[in-house]
């Protein structure tokens, strides 16, 4: 396989957010020289934050142009040797897999960076804002944030990987911690808030990725030797590509039990758990309430639309394509939890009072649905998880947008308390009555393609096990179409509760966050063949190494 | 003979420096300029100390007929050791804890602990050792109690003399048993004699030379703070000037860890990849002791409301963190702790910056009078915060690049005991995340509380902040210089 550098564009793409961090930092120290005033620095941080948003996204789309569909190898690769004391590379490139997730990335950074932004609307300015707190700062942890998840993506030594992984971490402990809610002392009197969420998510992530970088090193000692970028031999890799080949070739198998337990089976657990945690999969997913509701409205959107998404795509990258025996060593279990996933998350949506916990729960339950398509492991199943994964990722930053939307306004989510709004806002209610039926899986909207696609694959997998899972988590979307059916209700019709007098209806702040995600949800809804095509020939590599039998 | 004193050359110097630096500070008399000429004195001294270390003879070759070992391990923990000096009386000319008319003393103080140390890290023989770790501790003692007038740091000055009096008391006994069953002092004789004494023996010497080894070990216990011998720390790290406790946490700490390697591993021959002289089960016993000490360190650390204390726990478990790479005792581990180490260093000096600069203008250690620092002074408090996340080992900081060196060295001892040794280590990384996290929170994540002065830093402060933190920055992405000083410590056991 020839693994030679072709081209630097996607490392362009990965640290473009970078260098606009850079460039706000430069300015922020030279500001006493250039005699900036803070409101001067301020709208220079938003203008440098939008344009490397919007420069990664031009990058990522010309990625996309250029890419070959057609082939499974990895394309726009970038590779040199990093640290030649650990045959660690920087070696990036794509796959379909990789790509469908940069390119949503940037989309929603865009989506996320456009609803940090102050301007081009109204703001309630009796309570503070987060867009006008410590300005500069939260724009350099944004894009901090998006190089991370933009090289997790990108990543092709598990070395590199990891510290991408890693460095998602701080920005967003601090982009909930500062800019979200404040504490507060919920009824039980419990300390709950911005704080509380944030450290509760770094703890979590930190125990699966600590698990994970145990995993990493055991890999590394226990592979074979390999030809590193500057040609020389290596007698352990990072490299993905030679990874998998080895695991392939049976290297993995004949590797040291670890505490009694086969070394595959072990180190398939310690990534998947490191995976899980952020997807993520019940019972680990109590720190996603807590973030997504505390976090302020655009670090939600991120949270929802992509970071729930590294994990799949760490289950799909490592599980799968390095451990395809571990996967089907575990496949029953990971299909259980997968339905766990939706049907409880489901339930739990029901019993919401807080829009923005019911949309939380909701993500606990969609991603389920990736987990069953992972499961199930047929080529149909594994497309309908992916697609899953754009189309929640669409979706999901939409519907915590309309949240933060109603949230700036009434400075309430709770459900209960609205009531015939579409009276006063009726663009609002249009936006969010077609939000929820994307969600709930309405067929021609882009959630619908990826459940429905889960559903048939899983169906005709190996192993009686699948249709009883696929029979379970299908009478779930009763209960979420009528979870999302209850809150319209609740909230949008009725007699209008008249508290809500002084509301006023969407902006061209929030349209321009908001419709090109809900063109994008009719598009993929009624056209997913983009998304087919660039994924086809990954999943089929991916799948090919499965045993047989599953 | 000449050979001989090139050997211990930067000791020499250092030795020359303590002396012009208590005559120059009788000479000078109470003149204005008195701390800056120290000072010049004192780093002029640390510089010659280094200069030094050209001169030493080509090649591992012991000195004063084996008493003295010229190996890697010692030139490099006796560079390590001429840093954090340079950090300490750095910080001591920073501190108002230090008063100008005791800089000269202090100094003194400070340089004869190194002295000790860089004696300790390359003894080979036991009375040596014992004689390197009295000269590391008594002026340590007088410098935990340096504030005469306070009573904190008088009380930290007497508990570490008792703990410290007791510890080497012990370590004395072990080491006179050692003779009795060895026959010999050299550390490189011990190992094959004890060996051939345990295989004849009886029961008896078994149990001897158990209780040799364990006796000895309460004084390198003590020296790095490992339980159960950890007592004295919170205590006398709080009580302590900020400057003496910033370099404690690390010099001696660090020079411990470097002798108990040497004790363990070239004394016992003790590494998990081999079965060490005499039947001790060495690795197995330092892996509880380390997994003891992080799992206490880092659950002690949670409750602390004192930044100081926070500290002293924190370096409890990083003691831990570096015992668990004693533990293993292979190359690769020792190549580790001496990646570990340096990175230490950097990032608790660091931290300790950060704690001396606010008490400077505060007067408080407590965590509460650290909310809003991030408004206040915005530059140390990300400075700070870049210190805490890599002690807690997050990439791309360079505390990750030395966990991730211990860890691979752990799991690569390939026992089921490391695997366990590892996982228990991995979670404590996230228990620490914690109350790191705590003080974070406190400075970004809180509001200022009203009439919160600003922190200005002065411009030697400054400089200092980012000669630590800018390593702590490059050394997470870029470590190959410090990997191959590392390996070249490493190069006894391989």
């Amino acid at each position: 396989m020839d693994l030679t550098t072709q081209s630097t564009l996607l490392t362009w793409t990965v640290f473009t957010p970078a260098l606009g961090l850079a460039a706000i930092l430069a300015l922020y120290c030279l500001r006493p020289i250039l005699r900036l005033s803070q409101p001067a620095m301020d709208q220079a941080a938003r203008g440098i934050g939008l344009l490397a948003s919007i420069a990664a996204m031009g990058l990522s789309i010309a990625l996309w142009a250029d890419f070959d569909g057609g082939s499974s190898s990895l394309q726009f690769i970038h590779r040199f040797v990093w640290m030649k004391s650990w045959n660690i590379e920087y070696f990036v490139g794509v796959d379909g897999l990789s790509l469908s997730m940069v390119v949503l990335t940037a989309f929603v950074f865009l989506a996320g960076a456009i609803a940090s932004l102050p301007w081009l609307g109204k703001l309630d300015d009796h309570h503070p804002h987060f867009t006008k707190k410590r300005v500069p700062g939260y724009w350099v942890l944004f894009l901090l944030l998006e190089t991370g998840v933009l090289g997790t993506f990108a990543a092709e030594d598990f070395f590199l990987f990891y510290v991408f992984w890693e460095i998602m971490l701080l920005p967003m402990y601090f982009l909930i911690g500062i800019w979200g809610a404040p504490t507060r002392k919920d009824p039980d009197g419990r300390t709950r808030g911005g704080p509380y969420a944030a450290i509760k998510f770094f703890l979590y992530t930190l125990a699966g990725s600590v698990l994970m970088m145990l995993a990493l090193i055991a890999i590394y000692y226990a592979s074979g030797p390999a030809t590193l970028a500057d040609g020389t031999q290596a007698p352990h890799t990072f490299n993905l590509v030679h990874l998998t080949a080895q695991a392939h070739a049976g290297t993995f198998v004949g590797a040291k039990a670890i505490l009694g337990i086969p070394f595959v089976h072990i180190v398939f657990v310690a990534l998947f758990l490191g995976f899980a945690i952020k997807v993520p999969m019940f019972p680990f997913h109590t720190w996603l309430p807590d973030a997504h509701v505390d976090a302020p409205t655009p670090i939600s959107v991120i949270l929802a639309g992509i970071l729930l998404k590294t994990g799949m795509y760490g289950m799909f990258r490592f599980n799968l394509q390095i451990f395809p025996t571990g996967l089907a060593w575990a496949a029953w279990a990971i299909g259980v939890i997968g339905v766990i996933n939706i049907v409880y998350g489901a339930f739990v949506c029901m019993a919401q009072k807080d829009l923005k916990k019911l949309i939380a729960y909701s993500s606990v339950s969609h991603m389920g649905f990736c987990l069953l398509g992972l499961a199930a492991a047929t080529p149909q199943a594994v497309t309908g998880s992916i697609f899953q994964m754009v189309g929640h990722g669409i979706v999901s930053p939409m519907l915590f947008l309309i949240a933060g939307v109603v949230y700036d306004r009434a400075h309430t989510r709770e459900i209960e308390g609205f009531g015939g709004l579409a009276h006063k806002m009726p663009e609002y209610a249009a936006i969010t009555g077609f939000a929820f039926m994307a969600s709930l899986g309405l067929p021609g909207l882009a959630g619908f393609v990826g459940e429905i696609l889960v559903f048939l694959g899983a169906f005709s997998a190996q192993g009686g096990i699948f249709r009883i899972l696929v029979a379970i988590g299908a009478l779930s979307t009763v209960i979420t179409a009528g979870y999302y059916l209850w809150t319209m209700q609740r909230m949008f019709l009725g007699p209008f509760n008249h508290r809500w007098q002084h509301l006023w209806d969407m902006n061209w702040r929030e349209r321009l966050a908001l419709y090109p995600l809900a063109v994008a949800t009719v598009v993929l809804g009624v056209w997913p063949t983009p998304v087919f095509d660039m994924v086809r020939e990954t999943v089929n590599g991916l799948l090919a190494a499965l045993p047989a039998g599953m | 003979m000449v050979s001989n004193l090139l050997a211990i050359g930067p000791e020499l110097a250092l030795t020359a420096t303590i002396v012009l630096v208590l005559m120059a500070d009788l000479a000078i008399g109470p003149r204005r300029a008195r701390r800056a000429t120290l000072l010049t004195l004192s780093v002029a001294g640390l510089a010659a100390a280094a200069a030094a270390f050209a001169l030493l003879p080509e090649g591992p070759t012991a000195a004063f007929g084996g008493l003295v070992s010229g190996d890697g391990l010692g030139v490099f923990f006796r560079g390590l050791f001429l840093v954090a000096a340079f950090f300490g009386i750095a910080f001591g000319a920073l501190s108002d804890e230090v008063p100008e008319g005791r800089f000269g003393e202090f100094s003194a103080l400070l340089l004869s602990t190194t002295l000790g140390m860089c004696f300790l890290v390359q003894a080979q023989n036991l009375l040596m050792i014992l004689l390197a770790l009295e000269l590391t501790s008594l002026p340590s003692y007088v410098l935990a109690g340096f504030r005469r007038g306070d009573r904190r740091s008088s009380e930290a000055a007497l508990k570490y003399v008792i703990y410290g009096a007791a510890a080497s008391g012990l370590m004395l006994y072990g080491f006179s048993l050692l003779y009795g069953l060895a026959g010999t002092l050299d550390l490189a004789r011990i190992g094959p004699a004890l060996a051939a004494k345990a295989a004849s023996g009886s029961v008896a010497v078994r149990a001897g030379i158990a209780l040799a080894a364990l006796l000895s070990l309460a004084g390198f216990g003590y020296k790095v703070a490992a339980v159960p011998f950890h007592q004295w720390c919170p205590d006398v790290y709080e009580g302590a000037p900020t400057p003496v406790t910033a370099f404690l946490s690390v010099g001696p700490k660090a020079a411990g860890v470097a002798a108990l390697i040497r004790f363990v591993v070239v004394g016992f021959g003790a590494s998990a990849a081999s079965v060490p002289a005499g039947g001790l089960p060495w690795p197995v016993l330092l892996g509880v002791l380390a997994m003891a000490t992080m799992t206490l360190g880092n659950l002690a650390a949670i409750p602390q409301d004192n930044v100081k204390r926070l500290l002293a726990y924190s370096s409890i478990a990083h003691a831990g963190y570096l015992l668990m790479g004693v533990a293993v005792g292979t190359p690769d581990a020792i190549r580790a702790v001496a990646v570990y180490a340096p990175i230490y260093l950097l990032m608790n000096l660091g931290a300790f910056l950060a704690v001396l600069a606010v008490r400077a203008r505060t007067g408080s250690e407590s965590i509460a009078d650290y909310r809003g620092l991030g408004g206040r002074a915005p530059l140390l408090s990300v400075c700070l915060a870049v210190f805490l996340f890599s002690l807690t080992g997050l990439p791309p900081l360079a505390g990750f690049i030395g966990k991730f060196y211990l860890f691979a060295s752990v799991l690569n001892a390939g026992t089921p005991f490391f695997y366990v040794v590892a996982i228990v280590g991995v979670l404590n990384s996230v228990v620490s995340l914690f109350y790191y996290a705590r003080l974070v929170k406190a400075m970004f994540l809180e509001a200022s509380p009203e009439a919160a002065p600003a922190i200005p830093l002065p411009v030697p402060a400054t400089a200092l902040l980012a000669v630590l933190a800018i390593p702590t920055l490059v050394l997470g992405i870029w470590w190959s210089p410090l990997a191959d000083l590392a390996a070249r410590a490493a190069g006894i056991a391989g």
